[in-house]
């Protein structure tokens, strides 16, 4: 499941580097980025990184796999720019985009959702005086990874149950009974929150 | 001990309210209690008073003497609760962090923990899939996970609501093997009958009310006339 970006367990240097120390990089390298404007410095940059993937001891098959969903928006990104602004800032744009994509996948693979769920809010304590909750912040994003597979499957389950009926391919007719179902997930899921103590 | 008094329970309001369980009152001091009865018939509602996540309408529901109404959080630490779909139930991304969810509210130290979580997973056939990401699981590891997610909390009181229904019969023995070495009580509701053997009392469900609180073989000879 490494097009979703999820953790692969491993001992390496970069696994066992602080979770919030890779999220603090990654938004660094990200804000950096925008400073970055030669097509050396953009190689570099994306050197580095791919260097990380060795290091963590992940394939460059794996590298290659977290940028292919990439294709369409950047061979997008990459004719605009080659017509409004040349060879040179197209490479830049395509290279620091793929360098951010590559380092943030870099993160999600060598760190357990909890351990990052555990930074971000040690991030967030911060805004508790605004009344915001951390802990609930990070429920928050946990349960949102957890429902992408879940989500997947019950489309699947809905195309399958079209197919059957022998209904073509009409968005509404798959649309309606996605959202009906994802609905009546959320108070399942809800409920069994409740009953594992998070509201407690 | 669980103590259900005079329990009404009223889904909805006035023009669209339905009474979904009349006037229920019973005491549960066994180790193995059946729940059997129709679908709609009350005893998904039934279970849910057990833990507080249904508040009844009117009467009242103890557990161990506390209040469902009054003690929630500590009833709802003392009672494991146990879904039809375990999907709905696994609220993380892999194996042993959900293991290690339930244990959150009890901020053991870290190493505590992971040997709670390692030896759940080992006791319930999990531990080579600690770092699997829990959709890819099978159903029957997946009601798995659920289980030893709840029990690791190590609850004294153990709810489970058609913990098989979604299982093939092989993994539906497996989970009904594992239920029969627990130490704690366990409320199960079920349709797949054969599982009831040896338990120590069943209650028959049928439109809202308890209308038969045997033992399994009076309890399922009841509810086959009443279904045929």
């Amino acid at each position: 499941m490494n097009a979703l970006g999820l953790y692969v367990p491993g001992h390496s240097v970069v696994h066992r580097l602080p979770a919030g120390a890779k999220l603090l990089l990654l938004l660094l390298v990200g804000a950096g980025s925008v400073l970055l404007d030669s097509w050396w410095q953009v190689a570099g940059l994306l050197v580095l990184v791919l260097g990380g993937y060795p290091l963590a001891g992940l394939s460059l098959r794996t590298a290659l796999g977290q940028v292919r969903p990439l294709v369409w928006i950047a061979g997008f990104a990459a004719v605009v720019h080659v017509v409004v602004s040349g060879w040179e800032r197209a490479g830049v744009v395509l290279g620091v985009l793929a360098s951010l994509v590559l380092l943030a996948a870099l993160v999600t693979l060598t760190t357990r959702a909890t351990a990052m769920v555990d930074a971000i809010v040690t991030g967030c304590r911060p805004l508790r005086v605004l009344g915001v909750d951390p802990e609930r912040i990070g429920l928050v994003l946990t349960l949102g990874i957890r429902c992408v597979p879940v989500v997947v499957g019950l489309a699947e389950e809905v195309r399958e149950a079209q197919q059957a009926r022998g209904l073509g391919a009409s968005p509404r007719a798959f649309a309606v009974p996605l959202i009906v179902r994802s609905l009546r997930h959320a108070d399942a899921l809800g409920e069994a929150l409740v009953a594992r103590g998070v509201e407690d | 001990m669980i103590e259900v008094d005079d329990v009404t329970h009223v889904y909805g309001e006035q023009a669209t309210a339905r009474t979904v369980l009349r006037d229920v009152s019973v005491r549960l001091s066994e180790p193995r209690v059946g729940v059997i009865g129709a679908n709609g018939s009350g005893k998904s509602t039934f279970v849910r008073l057990l833990n507080g996540l249904v508040l009844p309408t009117a009467g009242s529901v103890r557990v161990d003497g506390l209040s469902t109404a009054d003690d929630g959080r500590e009833v709802r630490r003392r009672v494991g609760f146990c879904f039809t779909d375990p999907d709905a139930q696994i609220v993380m991304p892999t194996v042993a962090e959900d293991v290690a969810f339930g244990l959150r509210r009890r901020k053991l130290p870290r190493p505590e923990v992971d040997a709670r979580v390692a030896d759940a997973l080992t006791a319930y056939g999990l531990a080579g899939h600690a770092d699997h990401p829990a959709h890819l699981l099978s159903g029957g590891q997946k009601q798995l996970l659920a289980l030893a997610s709840v029990l690791v909390t190590e609850p004294d009181l153990l709810v489970m609501d058609e913990p098989t229904t979604l299982l093939d019969l092989r993994n539906a023995r497996h989970i009904a093997d594992v239920v029969a070495t627990l130490p704690q009580q366990v409320v199960l509701v079920t349709h797949h009958l054969e599982l009831l053997d040896g338990f120590d009392r069943v209650l028959v469900f049928d439109e809202a009310r308890l209308v038969c609180d045997d033992s399994p073989e009076a309890a399922i000879g009841y509810y086959r006339k009443l279904m045929a």
